[in-house]
């Protein structure tokens, strides 16, 4: 096997244009993948209108006063934007892509805020129709709707608070321009009751009623602001991880480009070694006893898993530039990869054994390897829960699954998957070897 | 022939040979035998399992039936020289020869190396990649790759087919050389002329039937074919006396 693995490294180093490929592959994908995780998303262009008069920027709710500016700006923190004059100007700049999107704000925004509920205003977001741009800007905008329109809840919740605190212990309130003094509800209670002492039968009998509900008023006092802030955020999520950790988005990305790379440097490079073997003829050569058939293959999935395993290991540590990865993991990163990097390798044998030249070896490589990936990705609730089943069995029968959960395990966190992965992957491995050799033989004898 | 076939003991000996694909059967029954120095020409029409039966000799594949023996006491593995160039077309003549000599596990690879740029005149151009060189010259490395482990029987399949005239004169020059130091050569062709001209002994195959095994000119007798007419001639009369 020694000599087959010499000459196998004579023939990479003498392609230079795969070694080539091998040398700059990783380096660019680690400065892709590290760019992108560090410099995060691009802010989109988005045209603005705002119509709204400039006497009527401030809304009045009771004493309280909200300027609206504060409620538009919410939108501005996370997008370009660009000023214009009127609703053609903010169309065209959507038709020409200068903006992505046009935010308009109509003249009636804050009348409507102020006398018809937070539910009547509404704004207008005009969009140009590219689906991905689309997506993008649309939620982006949505995202920060939702955000000041929380703001605003909050302004109108402490204007309200404030009501309830002097309904419920007395105080002054304006409204329509004039001072008010309320008594409260807590006081009128005691007056009420200081009256019943001393008042008649009959008359304490006919203002029973009147005494309850402000029984039931004093005693659910607190609970009022509860319901406000109830109103103000209905909703409040609690997040529970049923399996493993929770990982975060980054580094799953980043386990995620290692497993692919790893994948379509073993399968292709795998696949390539023994199908050159029969497209140079030398098979026939070497099937003569020369080597054994379970040596040449395993040579193949040495180079090829090594070669792999230094391409993801650079680019690992490239990445690692720009995304905080613990090195203390070392050794499980090596362990992962190694074991995935074999099974990926054994994977490519099986397909360079069909395969009669190293083009059709590497057709069938890509093939087969991307959809497969793909697949692996599917998230559960994505389909139908049958054909979701069906999807689990197929990545089952394929490295790709369990090299990605060993990978990430490795980098994220290590449990008891990781080991359930790794022995997956030595079982296809075996599987795929078998086929390998079963293939070979097949050849051998035609 | 330059060792007395007559005398010599037999280089190899082949005995009962049959194999099937399925239904269709390749080879049925073949034997014959052959000596030290003999150079023996396998011909027949397409698919009448002249490649087939060499690669059984050679042990690529194997027999359903039958044996292949060579005499007692020799351990040398049989040459074989396939018919499409089966070496590294990334790799330089001297790594081609030095990777082949040290897998057949030869007892000094370098100086059989270098012995076999010798003999195939290619020493200058050991250092050149062999997928730049032309199809005469990988053809003699391809043999030089046969001939490593010096082995007593040399099997070529089709050895000239890609050849133009000039160097296929160089190579019947380089086989008939060997065969002078007691090599056992057996090729197959379909170069009619080429097995009268060169082979001491012709095998005809048809149907995976070995139907002829001897001297070209006994074909020609066979066949009644006069001086006038080739082998080739006798060798189309011989099989369509034969229903083939």
């Amino acid at each position: 096997m020694r000599w087959m693995l010499l000459k196998d490294l004579q023939i990479l180093r003498r392609s230079k244009l795969l070694v080539g490929l091998l040398v700059v592959y990783p380096v660019a994908i680690a400065l892709l993948i590290g760019f992108s995780l560090s410099s995060g998303p691009e802010k989109p262009s988005l045209a603005f209108l705002n119509q709204i008069p400039a006497t009527q920027n401030t809304i009045n709710f009771g004493d309280e006063k909200i300027d609206v500016k504060v409620y538009t700006d919410k939108l501005f923190d996370a997008v370009d934007r660009i000023d214009v004059e009127n609703r053609e100007q903010a169309l065209e700049k959507v038709r020409t892509g200068e903006a992505l999107a046009a935010l308009i704000i109509p003249s009636d925004f804050v009348m409507k805020l102020s006398n018809g509920g937070f539910n009547s205003a509404t704004v207008e977001v005009v969009y140009n129709g590219e689906a991905l741009q689309q997506s993008f800007v649309e939620s982006t905008v949505q995202s920060k709707l939702a955000l000041a329109d929380a703001a605003l809840a909050r302004q109108i919740n402490k204007v309200a608070s404030g009501y309830i605190k002097v309904i419920t212990t007395g105080g002054e309130i304006n409204a329509l321009g004039q001072t008010f003094k309320l008594l409260g509800l807590v006081e009128s209670k005691k007056l009420l009751d200081d009256t019943l002492q001393d008042a008649s039968p009959q008359i304490a009998r006919r203002l029973e009623p009147l005494q309850n509900f402000a029984d039931i008023g004093v005693a659910n006092i607190g609970r009022f602001n509860d319901v406000l802030n109830t109103v103000e955020r209905p909703v409040e999520v609690d997040e529970t991880v049923v399996s493993g950790r929770r990982t975060p988005l980054d580094t799953f990305a980043v386990a995620l480009a290692v497993t692919v790379s790893l994948m379509f440097v073993c399968v292709l490079l795998a696949s390539g070694l023994l199908a050159l073997e029969r497209e140079e003829n030398t098979f026939s050569r070497l099937a003569r006893g020369l080597v054994p058939g379970g040596w040449l293959l395993a040579g193949k999935v040495v180079l090829a898993a090594a070669c792999a395993f230094v391409v993801t290991l650079v680019m690992l540590l490239g990445i690692s530039a720009f995304v905080p990865l613990d090195y203390g993991r070392v050794a499980l990163w090596i362990l992962a990869i190694a074991a995935s990097g074999i099974a990926f390798a054994t994977l490519g044998v099986a397909i360079g054994s069909l395969a009669r030249e190293v083009r059709a070896a590497s057709l069938l490589a890509l093939m087969l390897a991307l959809p497969l990936a793909f697949l692996a990705l599917v998230p559960s609730g994505g389909v139908s829960p049958v054909l979701y089943d069906v999807i689990q069995v197929i990545s089952a029968l394929f490295p790709f699954k369990p090299a990605l959960d060993a990978i990430n395990n490795a980098i994220n966190a290590a449990d008891a998957s990781m080991l359930v992965a790794l022995a997956h992957l030595a079982a296809l491995t075996i599987a795929f070897g078998g086929a390998a050799y079963w293939g070979l033989r097949r050849f051998a004898s035609a | 022939m330059s060792v007395d076939a007559a005398t010599a003991a037999p280089a190899l000996t082949v005995q009962g040979i049959s194999k099937s694909f399925g239904e269709r059967r390749a080879v049925r029954d073949v034997s014959f035998e052959i000596a030290r120095g003999e150079l023996v020409a396998i011909i027949g029409p397409n698919g009448a399992g002249k490649t087939t039966l060499l690669s059984i000799l050679a042990g690529i594949q194997q027999s359903d039936e039958g044996s292949v023996a060579q005499p007692d006491g020799t351990t040398a593995r049989i040459g074989w020289v396939p018919q499409q160039t089966a070496i590294y077309g990334k790799l330089t003549v001297a790594q081609n020869l030095r990777l082949f000599a040290k897998l057949e596990k030869v007892s000094d690879p370098e100086a059989t190396v270098e012995r076999m740029l010798d003999q195939t005149g290619l020493g200058e151009r050991a250092d050149e990649e062999l997928g730049r060189l032309s199809g005469g010259n990988r053809q003699r490395v391809n043999i030089a790759v046969g001939l490593l482990a010096d082995p007593p029987v040399l099997l070529l399949d089709e050895p000239s087919g890609a050849l133009d005239p000039r160097q296929r004169e160089r190579l019947w020059g380089f086989i008939t050389a060997l065969t002078q130091r007691g090599t056992a050569v057996i090729f197959a062709t379909h170069d009619i002329a080429e097995a009268e001209r060169h082979a001491d002994r012709v095998l005809v195959l048809a149907d995976g039937e070995l139907l002829f095994d001897d001297a070209p000119a006994e074909l020609k007798r066979i066949a009644q074919a006069d001086d006038e007419h080739d082998l080739e001639q006798a060798f189309v009369g011989f099989l369509r006396d034969r229903g083939h």
